[in-house]
Parts: structure tokens; sequence; C-alpha cells
């Protein structure tokens, strides 16, 4: 029967939901399902974990040294873990990416990256060209499998779990090449476009910079990034950096609002990984309507206003 | 110092990419090929380096057939100082890829190896972060800046939660984002210049015995396409919707 | 302005179509020691070139006979030939012109034969620059062509350098060949400024939009070459299909109107859609997909509109000298011809008192290429008098091979659209794709910088506003197949919008803008599509 490590990502104490997407791919590949915990004080991250659904064991692994999560120190942590365990998983994350493959190669072997979905324990299907293609990689038999899980291809597990917790001791040589200086979280208003979970953007549909206000109200209340379609950059309504699209960003939040945008494929292109689509637009056959998972027809100058009332 | 730059030959970011009915993988006759965008970024930040009196080499590395002399010279055109060709005529997996780069990093000792994040075909995500482990040295994956100084190196790297600042001693891989820089035009003469610089080639075999390309591929096929989702009378409705799918 | 760097040649070709590069594969086997070399302004070769194409391979032969041995990547034997007259639902089988007998002949794409034409042009030691557009030309005191200049890349929206900013460079040579295809932009300056133009008929072209697809298993008939006139079109507009058949369950398939159209609200772009709705078509086509599609305007003036090809210091070959046969549809074995024609040419010069580019246009005029265009000189200008006119003055014309008494007269493209015309279409409700231009530009993979200057100059900006709002209501925003052209409205008013970047450089506003207020430029080098196997 497999055996499968998570690696949990974590930070000021608080599990990452990407641990428990990651935890809802194991189960699915089946087995045994324990989740290591790498910090300098992680009780109250391994007590989180251990609630998950579908996990067996916890391992807290404490040392002073874990107190920034660096690929160097982990990776090799890791690596040494990983003997008796037939799968090592971690979220698509940096962090994930960043940790993974580094104790993959401590491993000698190659990583499976985004799993998507699960065909068997071994075999798997994972997007390349930048989604445009998925392909099926299936790792040998005997051989660990070592992975990265997609994380908007999982919902995460659910919780009201409570697995054994055991405490470990770090066992590896630690490196002192590689040095945390310090974390700069991005300020500014507002979330990145790139990275923001909710992004709202505005088309040409608003007609002005000074109504293009309505959008950024409206992100404020909903705490997401703002976007924009070629055309409103173009009339001068926002700066080109808020350009969604082909030539823009190409973004993937978990919920995006398109209001007055018609929906070109080239903006389109932007957003085709974004987990909810919403769209509000005053022509019912607007091309955005075919691939939105939520449509709305009516004027984005009464919708907007109505949807603020309604958030209140 | 040297500066050892990986550059991957890769399907140019703008090609419309559609898997092959067959499902055997991708068409690519006919089609563009290019440095990996990331790659680039790599070679203009090491150009960047010796610009500035930091590096005094730059030597741009890439594995495949000899088709990949093609990317070669446009990094010898952009500036790099000369070229080493990993003869393979398998696309290597990432750890396979790692170890032939480990052996040569041996052989140059670079002071800084630079390549990209992810190549834009497989988007792996791991070559990188591979040939710092295998190799027992530092790593600074997606780098947006990059500051030298004496033997160590200040990097600012792109992670979820912002920026993350990292020192690492040198020699050490780094792995750039898109925000690190803008790669430079090539200038006409300098084309015609980077025929006469020096292009070895190795073999893969000289380097490394191929183990580690041990992931099977199987069948291709085309994303799933997002289908229509329904529509609601009104905001309450929308509100409702949204809700439900845990998403306010 | 600083003093720019200078690169020296021999030859120095605009152009990596079939020939230009026909032309500096020549020069290299007649002069291994000639210094050559081609720019193009694609980011690789053959990715702005589009066409049928079924070619004659004649020329094939001559340059390079070996050539079947190792033959371009799609090439397929022509086997049978269609000739169609299509109504809104039905289909009339005509007797094939013999211009359109294609035995012999080859299909191919014409950008996957330039992209293989280059490496072999390359190991002849042709210097070959993709990437690089000839924006202006150099010129020598005496008032001659030294070379061209090449674009600077790196300037932003509004003309100032960015951090990336590079300076182009002057390319000077004896004899620099222009062979920019039709609608050229530095050889509609130097017609201009030489007046080579002054003793013939203005120049007419066509439009012609393309769709590469692939369809499901067992539709397609490699080597069928098909041909339609008639619907979508009306009988007075002149123009029609091409459906050629190739391997690997791949169709091509396009659509080319006459430029001297009347109708200012007709949009070919719509002609194409409309083709493809066909019963016939459409029953090829459904379940299939597009894999590139795109737009280029090709010559069709041919003998009346041929200019003087030489000037001092430079030529004019292929379809930048006009050359294409209208109707055969073809212009790639012309084109290959004068650029071989060219080479001998002036190896026969350097031989004798060095590099020049006189007698070129003498050479030319009593070449094959000219005679060949002689004798089709009234098939296409029969058809301004409507579509059964044209049918029947072609026959003639063939039947006596040419040797009317008589030669028609050419007019130009911007002058043909009439006020207040208003044609009534029988057009259908679409479902195949793309559902628009946006659509359609996606597959023509087209890119470009936005922050650079706008490529496409409005030379008098209040006519669009004024007198073209009034006379045509804005026919750009219908004949750009790459919905370039858009006017808005907003609290700033009505406005022309100009989206530079989703040119596909067919040139068509350059042509049919009735006022020739539009000016097409280079945008920086590299930018433009990126066709795959058209
Ligand atoms: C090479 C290339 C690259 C491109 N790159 C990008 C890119 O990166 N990003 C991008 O966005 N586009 C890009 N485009 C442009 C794209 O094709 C579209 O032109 C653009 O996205 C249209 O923007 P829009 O939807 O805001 O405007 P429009 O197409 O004008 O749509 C406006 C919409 O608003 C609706 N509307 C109007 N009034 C109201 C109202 N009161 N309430 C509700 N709805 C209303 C209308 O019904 C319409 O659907 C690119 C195009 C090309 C060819
Ligand atoms: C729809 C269509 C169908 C056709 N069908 C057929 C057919 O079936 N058979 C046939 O024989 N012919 C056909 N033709 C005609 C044929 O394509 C042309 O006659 C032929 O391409 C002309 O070759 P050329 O080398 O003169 O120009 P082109 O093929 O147009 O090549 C010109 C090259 O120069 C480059 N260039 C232009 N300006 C610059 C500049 N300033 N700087 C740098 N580079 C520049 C362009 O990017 C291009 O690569 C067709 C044409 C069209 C449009
Ligand atoms: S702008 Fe002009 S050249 Fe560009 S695609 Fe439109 S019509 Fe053709």
């Amino acid at each position: 029967m497999s055996k499968l490590l998570i690696l949990a990502e974590h930070a000021n104490g608080k599990l990452n939901p990407a641990t428990a997407k990651c935890v809802s791919c194991a189960v699915k590949i089946g087995g045994d399902v324990h989740i290591a915990v790498f910090s300098d004080s992680g009780q109250a991250v391994a007590e989180q974990a251990a609630r998950l659904a579908g996990v067996s064991k916890v391992l807290n692994i404490e040392h002073a040294d874990f107190t920034d999560p660096l690929a160097a120190m982990i990776a090799p942590e890791l690596a040494a873990l990983a003997s008796g365990y037939s799968h090592l998983l971690a979220p698509s994350s940096m962090y994930g990416k960043d940790v993974l493959p580094r104790a993959a190669a401590l491993l000698g072997v190659n990583q499976v990256s985004d799993i998507m979905s699960v065909n068997d324990a071994r075999s798997f299907t994972r997007p390349v060209y930048a989604g445009n293609a998925i392909i099926e990689v299936s790792v040998p038999e005997d051989m660990l499998v070592a992975a990265t899980v997609r994380t908007a291809s999982w919902a995460a597990a659910e919780e009201g779990n409570s697995a054994e917790i055991e405490q470990l001791a770090a066992q590896s040589e630690r490196p002192s090449h590689t040095r945390f200086v310090e974390l700069q979280s991005e300020g500014g208003d507002g979330p990145d476009l790139q990275t923001a979970s909710v992004v709202v953007s505005g088309g040409r549909a608003l007609g002005s910079a000074e109504n293009f206000e309505l959008i950024y109200q409206l992100a404020k209340k909903l705490k997401a990034g703002v976007g924009a379609s070629r055309a409103a950059v173009d009339a001068g309504y926002v700066p080109n950096d808020m350009q969604v699209g082909q030539t823009g960003k190409i973004i993937s939040p978990e919920l995006y609002f398109a209001f007055g945008i018609s929906g070109a494929i080239q903006h389109i292109t932007g957003i085709k990984d974004a987990g909810t689509i919403v769209a509000v637009n005053k022509d019912a056959d607007a091309p955005i309507f075919e691939l939105a998972d939520i449509g709305l027809v009516g004027d984005l100058f009464q919708i907007i206003p109505e949807l603020e009332q309604a958030l209140d | 110092m040297k500066v050892l730059v990986f550059i991957k030959r890769v399907v140019d970011y703008n090609v419309r990419v559609k898997v092959r009915p067959d499902g055997s993988g991708v068409d690519t006759d006919g089609v563009k090929m290019s440095i990996n965008p990331f790659d680039e970024i790599a070679l203009e930040e090491a150009l960047r380096m010796r610009e500035a009196g930091q590096a005094d080499e730059v030597i741009v590395v890439s594995a495949g057939t000899s088709d990949c002399q093609q990317q070669l010279r446009t990094g010898l055109a952009m500036g790099a100082d000369r070229a080493i060709q990993i003869d393979t005529d398998k696309p290597l997996q990432p750890l396979t890829a790692a170890r032939a780069f480990q052996a040569l990093v041996e052989q140059q000792q670079p002071g800084v190896v630079l390549l990209g994040k992810q190549a834009i075909d497989d988007d792996n995500n791991q070559t990188g972060q591979m040939l710092a482990a295998l190799w027992g040295r530092p790593q600074a994956t997606n780098a947006a800046k990059i500051e030298l100084s004496g033997d160590t190196a200040r990097v600012t790297r792109e992670v979820d939660a912002g920026l993350e600042v990292l020192d690492i001693d040198l020699p050490a891989v780094i792995t750039t984002d898109l925000r690190l820089n803008t790669p430079r035009f090539v200038k006409l003469p300098d084309i015609m210049k980077a025929k006469k610089k020096p292009l070895d080639v190795v073999a893969l075999d000289g380097l490394v015995s191929d183990a580690g390309n041990d992931l099977k591929i199987g069948n291709w096929s085309p994303p799933p396409q997002r289908g229509k989702g329904i529509m609601v009378d009104d905001v309450a409705g929308l509100v409702t919707e949204l809700k439900s799918r845990g998403l306010l | 302005m600083s003093e720019r760097e200078v690169m020296e040649y021999d030859v120095t070709i605009v152009g990596a179509g079939p020939a230009g590069l026909s032309c500096a594969l020549r020069l290299k086997q007649l002069n291994s020691e000639l210094n050559v070399c081609v720019i193009e302004k694609a980011a690789e070769v053959g990715a702005h070139i589009l066409s049928g194409a079924v070619i004659e391979t004649g020329p094939l032969d001559d340059l390079l006979p070996d050539w079947r041995d190792n033959p371009p990547p799609i090439c397929v034997a022509a086997q049978r030939d269609e000739f169609l007259l299509l109504s809104k639902t039905g289909a009339r089988r005509l007797p094939t012109p013999p211009q359109q007998n294609n035995h012999g002949n080859v299909i191919v794409s014409l950008g996957a034969l330039c992209g293989w034409l280059a490496p072999q042009a390359e190991s002849l030691g042709v210097d070959i620059f993709p990437g690089y557009a000839a924006s202006a030309i150099a010129w020598k005191q005496d008032g001659s062509v030294s070379g061209v200049v090449i674009g600077d890349m790196g300037v932003d929206k509004s003309g100032q350098p960015k951090d990336t900013y590079v300076e182009g460079i002057e390319i000077h040579a004896p004899v620099t060949v222009l062979a920019e295809g039709c609608r050229g932009h530095l050889s509609k300056q130097l017609i201009k400024h030489f007046s080579l133009d002054k003793d013939c008929d203005p120049q007419t072209y066509g439009i012609g939009m393309k769709e590469l697809w692939r369809l499901p298993e067992g539709r397609v008939q490699p080597g069928l070459i098909q041909h339609t006139i008639g619907w979508p079109l009306d009988p007075r507009t002149y123009g029609g299909s091409f459906v050629y058949h190739l391997d690997d369950n791949r169709l091509a398939l396009g659509f080319v109107v006459a430029l001297d159209y009347a109708d200012p609200a007709f949009s070919p772009f719509e002609a194409l859609q409309q083709f493809k709705h066909h019963p016939r078509m459409r029953a090829l086509l459904e379940g299939g997909e597009i894999i590139s599609s795109g737009a280029r305007a090709l010559v069709e003036g041919g003998y009346q509109s041929l200019p003087n090809t030489q000037m001092p210091g430079a030529l004019l070959i292929g379809d930048a000298a006009g050359l294409l046969n209208v109707p055969k549809i073809k212009g790639t074995h012309q084109a290959m011809r004068s650029g071989m024609l060219a080479a001998e040419h002036l190896h026969q010069q350097h031989q004798s008192d060095g590099l020049r580019s006189d007698g070129f246009d003498q050479a030319l005029r009593g070449s094959a290429i000219v005679s060949e265009l002689k004798r089709v000189r009234n098939i296409r200008p029969g058809f301004h008098k409507g579509l059964w006119f044209g049918l029947a003055n072609a026959v003639w014309e063939t039947a006596t091979a040419g040797f009317s008494p008589w030669t028609m007269r050419q007019h130009a493209d911007h002058t043909a659209l009439q006020q207040n015309l208003s044609v009534q279409r029988d057009w259908v409700e679409r479902e195949l794709p793309p559902k628009d231009r946006l659509a359609s530009v996606y597959f023509a993979a087209t890119e470009h910088d936005e922050d650079q200057p706008v490529h496409l100059q409005i030379l008098e900006p209040d006519v669009c506003l004024t007198r073209c709002a009034e006379e045509y209501d804005h026919p750009c925003t219908r004949f750009c197949p790459a919905s370039v052209y858009e006017m808005v409205e907003d609290e700033q008013g009505k406005r022309l919008q100009i989206n530079a970047a989703n040119c596909v450089h067919c040139k068509t506003c350059d042509i049919k803008d009735p006022y020739q207020i539009i000016n097409w430029v280079t945008p920086e080098g590299g930018a433009g599509p990126n066709y795959q196997n058209l």
C-alpha cells in the first residue's frame, strides 16, 4: 500500500490552505497519509494539520534553523524522512516548487510537477505549454513518487479529524550558505493583480477614468486586485500595467469579475485558468457569456452599486 | 568570475500550441523556436554582471540536437563570450539535465549559474533546484533582483506572500523570473560577430550516463474547454450563487 | 541625429520571400565571393508570407535541380482541378480555364517553402537577418540609393527611447534589391520618388485571406484544387475562392477580392466567412479546427501597371515590381524568375563594369516573365464590366493568346468606392469559427509590443471625422481584416482608435483608403504575424 508524506506550508502559525488541497490529492492516490511540519515551534500548525480528514499522522520537526522556510535547510531533511514512503508531495506553490525538486534530486528521482488528476497511484495528468496541453505521466514501480500538486485542481480536504502528532528531531546537516534576510509583503492599495485571489476587471464600457472608480470601490470591498481590458487601457481609463490578457497579465484568481468586457479571445487568454468567472454585460450575446461560470445581463452602472449594497 | 547560463530551445511563446490529433505530442512542424524567455532574462542578467565588471566571462550552454546551436548563436549575438552545446537527440528530463549541467559546472567552475525558473514547454520548474542540490550549493529561485558583492549575492525572490530576500554564498544557482529585467535587442553587426565566437560541442554521454530520464510520458490531450455556465437574473441571484460556491 | 553604424555589402536584398531568396541564392551560385544579405521584418523567415499556394516548379528546377530529393515541408502534387460557379446554395461546374490547369504543379505552403530556402541560401554564405525591418532608404549625395536604414528598436509610444533602445544601423551596397512583395513600404516611396510609374497605369490590388484547417479523417483529397467564382460576391466585384487539399488532413482555403470594389459597406473578411457557409464548404469544414489564418494583399495590375523596375542604386523584383499573373493567380514563379534574372544581370554587370542597376528593366521586359504578363493583360480588366463580360472576354483573350490589338486600362483602387451605394447581399447566419475578426487574428498569432509608435500613420486625421464620416462612413473599419480601425465614442467624444498591435501587415488600408491618408510603415523588427504554414 502507498505511504504518502506531504510537506506542509505555513506562515505565522497558520497552515496554508494549499496543504489541505494537497491532502485531497493524496487521499485520491490512496494510502497512509502523513504531513511533515518544519518550523521553529510548530505545535499549533501540526494541530491544524491533524484535523484534516484523511491524515493519519503529523510529523512535527522543530529546529531554530527552520524559522524561515529555506529550501537548502528543508530539502535535506525531507529527503532524510522520505525512506519508508512511496510518495512525497508538496503543493505547487512558490514554496513547494522551491523545496521539492531539491529534495527529489537528493533522492535521485525526477519530480512530477503540478498534478491535476490521478489515474492511479503512479500515473497522473499535468498541464504543459502553459495549460495548452495535458499529458499523462507515470512513475516506474519501485521508484519514489515526488510530486507537486496543482492546487487549483483540488478542493481542500475537510476538517474534523484528529490524527496522531509525532515529535521528531532534525537529523540532517544544515548548511550555512543560505541566509534569510527578510520578507517584504507587497503594500500599496489592495492586493497585487498577479497574485490576488479575487480580481475585478472593467472594460471599455466604463467610459471614463472617473467611472472606473466604481471598479476600484467594489474591488476594495472584495479585497480584490483590479484589472482591465486593452480597450480600457487604450482609452486611457487606467494605466497599462492593469491590462489582463494576451499582451497583458496572465492571471488565475479563484474569482474573476468582468464588467463591461466583451470577452475577445485575447482577453480570455489571460483568465482561462481562473477558478470562477463572473461576467456582467448588457449584451446577452457577448462572447464572454460562452465561458463565464456565472453570467448576468444588465447595465453595470446599476449592477455594481447594487452589488456593493448586497455585500454590506 | 565566470557566469554559466543554461538556455533551452523551446517553441516560441507566440505560437498557438496544438495537440496532434493522435495524442502523440504537439504540432511542432514549421513552428518558430526561440530561447526560453526566462533563460533569455537569465542571459541578460549575466551580461549586465559582466558589463558592471562583476563577471569576466559569460558562457551559454544548451542541451539538444544541433538545432539548438541557433539559440546559442543568438545568445552569442546578445553578448555571451562563448557557447557549449551538450549534444543529445533525446529531450532531457530535469534530473538528467541537472546531472549533465552539474558535470559541466564542475569542469567550468563558474561563480554564478543562471537559468530560467522554468521552461515554457514542459513547465517543470525543477532544473535549477536539482542542479543546486546535486552541486551542494545554494539556490535562489524566482529572482526579481540580484545584487552581487564579493563572495555573496543578495537575491530578492518572488514568493506567494510578496518578496523574500536571501543572502547566498557563491558559487550558487539563481533562477530568474519575469520582473528581473527586459532582455536587450540584438544589434545586427553583433550577429556577424557571433558567427566567429567559439561554440564547443560535448556529447551528453561524455558528461553523464543518461540514467534519470525515467518518467514515462503517455497520451497528450487538449485542455478541457471551459463550458458555458449559468445565467442569473439579478444581483440577488448572483450573490446567492457566489455564496453557495463558498466564494463570498 | 547621430551617425548610424554602417554595414557594407555588395548586394542588399529587402525581403526574404521567394523573390529575395531566389535572387540571393542565384547570386552566390554565380559568384561565391559576393557579399549578399537579406533583411526580413518577420521574426522568422516565412512568418509574414501568406499565399495559396499552387506553384509552378520550373524556377525551382532551375535554381535547385535536386530539390525533389529534399522537398519543402509541405509539397503535394496537384491532382485534379475543379472550377465552380456558386449560387447561394448551388454550384455549377465550369470548364477549367487553361491558365488554371495545374497539371505538373505542386501545392505548398509558401511560408514553409521560404523557411526551407533560407538555410540553403545561408549554407552558400548569404547573411539572412530575420527580425529586422528596413524602415527607410539611405541616400547618396548624388541622389541615388545607397542602401537601407534598419528601424530603431526599443522606442516607446511617444517616440522616446526606452531602456532597451538600440539605434538601427544602415546597410550600404552598390545595389539594393527591393523584394518586399506587394505594396512594399520602401518600394512605394521609391516608385513615387523616381516617378517609376509615370509611363504605366496605376497598380491595382486584391486582398487575399487564408485559413489553414485540420479536418476530421477522410475528408481531404490530397492534391485536389478547387476554385470558385460567384456567390457570395455580387457580379460587379471581382474575386473568388481557392480550396487546396493538402496532406495530413490539412486543407488550405482562402478568398481573394479585388480592391476596386465599389461598396463602402463591403467587408472582405465577411465574404470569406460567408463563402465557408456555402453548403458544399460547410459540410467539408464542420468538425474541423483552424490552425492558422491571415491576410495579405496581392498585385493584380499586370502588364499595364508594370513600373520601371530600375533606379539609380536599386531594383524592384517579384510582387514589389508587380509581376503576379492574375488569371493564373500565381506570382511565385514570376517572383523567383525575376529574382534569378536580377542575380544574373548583376553578376554580368559585376564582371564587366561593376555592380549597377542599369539595364535591368530592359532585361526584364525582354524576358519570358513579362511576355507571360503581356499575353494575359486584358483578362483581368475585362471584369471591370462585370462577371459575365469578364468571363466571355477571358475566353476570347485566351483563344487569341492575347493578340488583341487593344489593351484595357487599369484604375487606382482607392478611387473605386462609390457614395450612397446600396448593395443587397443574400448572406447567411454564420456558425463556423472564427466568430469575428479578433478571433481570426488570434490564429495569425500577431504580436507587436504595444509600447511603440503606431505604425499606421494617419496623415490628415481631420478627414476621418468629417469627410469620410459623411461620404463613406469609415470603410477602414470594414476593409481591415484585423479590426485595427475602430470608431469609438465615449465621454471624450468620437474618435478613431487604431489597434496597431492587431495588424497582420496585409497593406490593404494603405491601398484602399479612399483619401490615401493611411501610411503603413514598418513597426519594430520582428513584430507582426507569426504565420504557421500559410
Ligand atoms: C494581438 C492582440 C493582443 C491583444 N491583447 C489584449 C489583451 O492583452 N487584453 C485585452 O483585454 N485585449 C487584448 N486585445 C484586444 C481584444 O481583442 C479586444 O479588443 C478587447 O479585449 C476589447 O475590450 P473590451 O471588452 O473592454 O471592449 P469592447 O469589445 O468594446 O466591449 C465592451 C463591452 O461592454 C458592454 N457594455 C457596454 N456598455 C455596458 C454597460 N453599461 N453595462 C454592461 N456592459 C456594457 C458591451 O456590450 C461590450 O460587450 C488584443 C488584441 C490583439 C489582436
Ligand atoms: C491569398 C493569396 C494566394 C496566392 N496564391 C498563389 C498561388 O497559388 N500560387 C502562386 O504562385 N502565387 C500565389 N500568390 C502570389 C504569391 O504569394 C506572390 O506572388 C509571392 O509571394 C511574391 O513573392 P515576393 O517574394 O515578391 O513577395 P512576398 O512573398 O510578399 O515576400 C516579401 C517578404 O519581404 C518582407 N518585407 C517586406 N517589406 C520589408 C521591409 N521593409 N523590411 C524587411 N522585410 C520586408 C516580407 O515580410 C516578406 O517576407 C498568392 C497570393 C496571395 C495573397
Ligand atoms: S491595419 Fe492595414 S495592413 Fe494592418 S491588417 Fe489592417 S488593413 Fe492590413
